[in-house]
């Protein structure tokens, strides 16, 4: 396999969430992104960080419809990483970066904004469900995003037949949609 | 329609669990119908942010997974949660307590594992037969063992103790005129209903407190109990000067079940970030050393345990005995005691170090409660 190929089928691992695959991508990646951050006066912390969002980053793209990387996995990484760090300083006020042109860097604002949006969904998701009383929560988390069936779901809550679990779902589903809209459409 | 049938209609449409002529139906339905079209459209897109939500924070919670690995490995660093060093307090908490705070800190699980051991009365499992032939030495040892608790059970029946405690720490009398004992304060605070002392014997006397200072992390009980009996007056006199750097010292206290000595010296004047009201010991000490009286070799009292520096080996810190003056001075102001009266000559003085340890272990107590 060349190369290309090689990273094509390491990101259509990490679009399925693979393990493996991630674990790969770090393997591979890590120690650059480290030492940008460090040199640029950060801490491990920062750098484990950085990486963790770029990998998101990387993640929603190689879900995205149509996805394909115009550069190599390690050009885009490192340009990734670069700009979340220096935004990160910049916001922290704690150092003026110097650009440092010299290094091989692509555009990435697009996919950036991207993330940004993302994570904003991300966020009132979050925050929507967290409002969310019992049993309402764990019965939408059951089955939204574990993916249980309504079966197994009517089991588990004590709930007579699947039907009416589904009902309380449903309802449960109406309650979420009003508080993730209310936020949504504030944006 | 109703709002829940919607929901179902579309979950069943966007899975593609409708029959066909139910989908051309509900199709025709949308196209006659703008707000049931703009209802499904929302709800496609809802879906959609749910699932998008989904994939996410499992896509995190397999970030988090790979690089915990990675930290284990030595190739990410991250630091560990507690930032910097950091002063713990040395009380014993009983086990569910710790149990917690061991799954919280896997990092401290060795030490966390010996208190677990010292308090659970599980069976040695450390020690496993080498050969066959022990086996008639294990089962000797286990007759014996049974006798034992059978002895123990047995005489504990005379003994009930008072209280369940949730936390062991140490005190020791300084009057014994009104049998007061000095603690720390921050271990009052954990008895929310009933505090007790323990002497080496296992028995139990009921206390209160009289006076608790948080500034400097006193406490002062008064041992309530009818069934306490007077001791002599204590074999240690308050030491009036401040600490001198190198003292020798030794300290009394109660990290297991029973009285266990330890030896260090002075090492600082001040405490944790140059804190004045302590004083820097090089010293080990265990969770349940609080309150455990710090005397040199001429039976002068010169501080009180009362916490120790997490990362960093052997620091302790004392409370300094000025504080002890302060406390004295401030119950002198209460009314109903008789008189207090503190030792001004040691009986220490001179006297070899094993039986200087026999005269003090018994002002020294467990501090217990719930």
């Amino acid at each position: 396999m060349t190369q290309l190929e090689n990273e094509k089928a390491l990101l259509e691992g990490l679009a399925t969430r693979d393990k493996v695959a991630i674990e790969k991508i770090y393997r591979e990646h890590y120690n650059m992104i480290q030492s940008m951050v460090i040199h640029n006066s950060g801490t491990g912390d920062d750098a484990a960080d950085i990486f963790q969002e770029t990998m998101i980053v990387l993640y929603e793209k190689s879900t995205t419809e149509g996805f394909e990387l115009n550069c190599q996995l390690k050009t885009f990484i490192y340009s990734v990483a670069r700009r979340l760090w220096l935004k990160k300083l910049s916001t922290a006020l704690r150092y003026a970066p110097a650009a440092d042109s010299a290094d091989e860097v692509v555009a990435v604002e697009e996919d950036l904004e991207y993330h940004e949006k993302r994570h904003t969904e991300f966020s009132i998701m979050d925050q929507a469900l967290s409002k969310m009383g019992e049993p309402c929560k764990s019965l939408l988390e059951s089955y939204y995003l574990q993916k249980k069936n309504m079966q197994q779901i009517a089991t588990e809550f004590g709930y007579t037949n699947a039907d009416n679990a589904k009902t309380q779902k449903y309802k449960c589903l109406v309650r979420l949609k009003k508080l993730f809209f209310q936020q949504y459409k504030n944006l | 329609m109703e709002d829940t049938l919607l929901i179902d209609a579309v979950e069943r449409f966007v899975k593609g669990e409708m029959s066909p002529e139910e989908e051309a139906y509900f199709m025709d339905l949308r196209k006659n119908n703008p707000d049931v079209d703009q209802a499904v459209v929302e709800q496609i897109f809802f879906l959609n942010e749910l699932n998008k939500f989904a994939n996410t924070r499992d896509f995190r919670h397999q970030l988090h997974e790979t690089e915990a690995i990675l930290v284990k490995e030595g190739m990410i660093n991250r630091s560990p949660l507690n930032k910097g060093s950091k002063v713990v307090f040395l009380w014993t908490r009983y086990k569910r307590t710790i149990a917690v705070a061991a799954s919280i800190a896997g990092l401290v699980s060795l030490g966390i594992g010996t208190i677990v051991s010292n308090l659970s009365t599980k069976p040695e499992q450390n020690i496993k037969p080498l050969v066959d032939k022990l086996h008639q030495q294990e089962n000797k040892t286990r007759q014996i063992e049974k006798k034992v608790n059978q002895l123990a059970a047995a005489s504990s029946q005379e003994m009930i103790p008072k209280v369940t405690a949730k936390f062991r720490a140490t005190g020791f009398m300084i009057d014994v005129n009104n049998n007061y004992i000095i603690t720390n304060a921050h271990v009052v605070r954990e008895a929310k209903n009933q505090l007790v002392i323990e002497n080496n014997k296992g028995e139990q006397f009921s206390a209160t407190s009289v006076y608790v200072n948080f500034e400097n992390d006193l406490a002062v009980l008064k041992v309530t109990d009818e069934n306490f009996k007077k001791l002599s007056p204590t074999p240690f006199s308050i030491k009036k000067q401040p600490a001198d750097l190198g003292e020798q010292v030794f300290m009394l206290g109660f990290p297991k079940q029973e009285i266990v000595y330890g030896e260090g010296y002075v090492s600082a004047r001040n405490g944790y970030k140059m804190d004045t009201i302590y004083c820097q010991l090089n010293t080990s000490a265990n969770e349940g050393t609080s309150g455990s009286p710090v005397i040199n070799k001429s039976g002068e009292l010169l501080g009180i345990i009362s916490s120790m520096e997490t990362n960093a080996e052997g620091v302790v810190f004392a409370i300094k005995s000025n504080s002890i003056f302060a406390a004295i001075d401030a119950i002198k102001q209460l009314e109903g005691h008789d008189g207090i009266k503190i030792t001004s000559q040691p009986s220490l003085k001179g006297v070899d170090r094993v039986q200087q340890i026999k005269k003090v272990q018994d002002y020294v107590f467990m501090v217990k409660g719930n």
